[in-house]
């Protein structure tokens, strides 16, 4: 059912998690304050003369810590109120679901980034171009993957622990990638596990 | 409609049900009671379709034609709703859709907070939102689950109001779960009681 309807219907889901936060205002604010003060602590943390490499490490471990931060709030409205009961039963395609809210978490996560690189290069060595480019592409395969085990969390009863026990070990590579700039390498990471994760959702929403 | 033959459910060691044989056809009406913790809601959860039997055989409508009403309303607390409304119309692509979703926001008296919050609504107000939902895409299963709890008595008329006019106006098949059996219990064309 791949489609306008399936375009549209994307659409909604993804303004409608746009509107809840507009309004809620407690994923972005939050996931904001954590990533500046991380990059902080690390300023502060880390000996004068430490190398780029380095710092950029710690940029990438700070990134995927206010990642997480944000998975752990995406579907707190369907968890709290239900609602994936009254979504699955709609009749529009239930990966529509996962990419809605994947393209709502990606827009957190490019608005909390538009703050922390500056910020980075303001605290350390300044950033390049492919550095940019290497977190916009790990950008999309931590919404991708972390969209799907976001789901699969809230199923859970242990679910605070779940999201990261079930996430981290998947942004490994996304970190190896990011630290050596291998954008190839995130680019085949977000196609393969977009793809998995958008025939996977289906199956994570439908209790047994 | 449904039909039922043998339906179970466990979670883990512990049975919630066993051995249910139904048979319910089009324009029918469930009446299911019993006391809190007996098994009800997940009974109407597998026969929303909204989880899996564990032994038996199940034959139900497919998913778009199925309306569910839960413990909770089933709506966004911050939208209002309006906005609600039109998600759902959008998601079962109703025709229409505004003019279906003004009809339903008249009906349980929510048009003139249409633009409000749902988070600053009573319970009862949110149940009466919650049944607009089930109702926007017209379905011919209805599965509702405690469908008077939070409402008024003007709520609770309104509810009545629309029992009967599906049941004696249109073919639908409702499966209904309520502590207040009295209400409903004319309309009832086959009964499960919970021990």
């Amino acid at each position: 059912m791949i489609g306008g309807g399936y375009a549209a219907d994307v659409g909604a889901l993804a303004r409608k998690d746009l509107l809840l936060e507009l309004r809620a205002k407690e994923t972005l604010p939050s996931m904001l304050l954590f990533v500046i003060a991380a990059l902080t602590i690390f300023h502060f943390a880390l000996p004068h003369g430490t190398s780029h490499a380095a710092a950029l490490g710690l940029l990438w471990a700070a990134l995927i810590f206010t990642a997480l931060l944000g998975l752990t709030r995406a579907f707190v409205a369907e968890r709290e109120q239900g609602m994936f009961d009254a979504l699955v039963l709609a009749p529009c395609d239930r990966s529509a679901i996962w990419l809605g809210k994947a393209l709502a978490v990606l827009a957190f996560l490019v608005a909390a980034e538009v703050v922390a690189l500056p910020a980075f290069a303001a605290f350390f060595s300044g950033l390049d171009g492919r550095t940019v480019a290497a977190v916009a592409l790990a950008d999309v395969g931590i919404a991708t993957v972390g969209t799907l085990f976001g789901a699969m969390a809230v199923a859970g009863r242990a679910r605070e622990l779940l999201l990261p026990l079930l996430f981290l070990p998947m942004a490994i590579p996304i970190v190896v990638g990011g630290v050596g700039g291998y954008l190839w390498f995130l680019a085949l990471y977000d196609a393969i596990f977009a793809v998995l994760s958008w025939a996977a959702f289906e199956y994570v929403v439908s209790e047994t | 409609m449904i039909r039922a033959r043998g339906l179970a459910k466990r979670y883990g060691d512990r049975r919630v049900f066993a051995g249910i044989d139904l048979d319910l056809a089009a324009g029918g009406f469930l009446l299911v009671t019993g006391p809190n913790g007996s098994g009800k809601t997940t009974l109407l959860r597998v026969l929303a379709g909204l989880a899996a039997q564990t032994a038996g055989e199940l034959r139900l409508p497919e998913r778009r034609l199925v309306g569910y009403l839960g413990h909770e309303p089933l709506v966004y607390r911050e939208l209002s709703p309006l906005e609600n409304l039109t998600l759902f119309g959008r998601l079962y692509r109703i025709p229409e859709r505004a003019e279906r979703v003004g009809m339903l926001l008249e009906r349980f008296g929510l048009w003139d907070v249409r633009h409000e919050r749902v988070s600053t609504f009573s319970r009862g107000m949110q149940q009466r939102l919650g049944l607009s939902r089930v109702l926007l895409h017209e379905p011919s299963l209805l599965v509702l689950d405690e469908p008077y709890n939070a409402l008024d008595r003007q709520g609770a008329e309104l509810l009545d109001g629309v029992f009967e006019e599906h049941v004696f106006g249109e073919p639908r098949t409702w499966v209904v779960a309520t502590h207040e059996p009295q209400r409903v219990e004319r309309l009832a064309t086959e009964r499960l009681a919970f021990a």
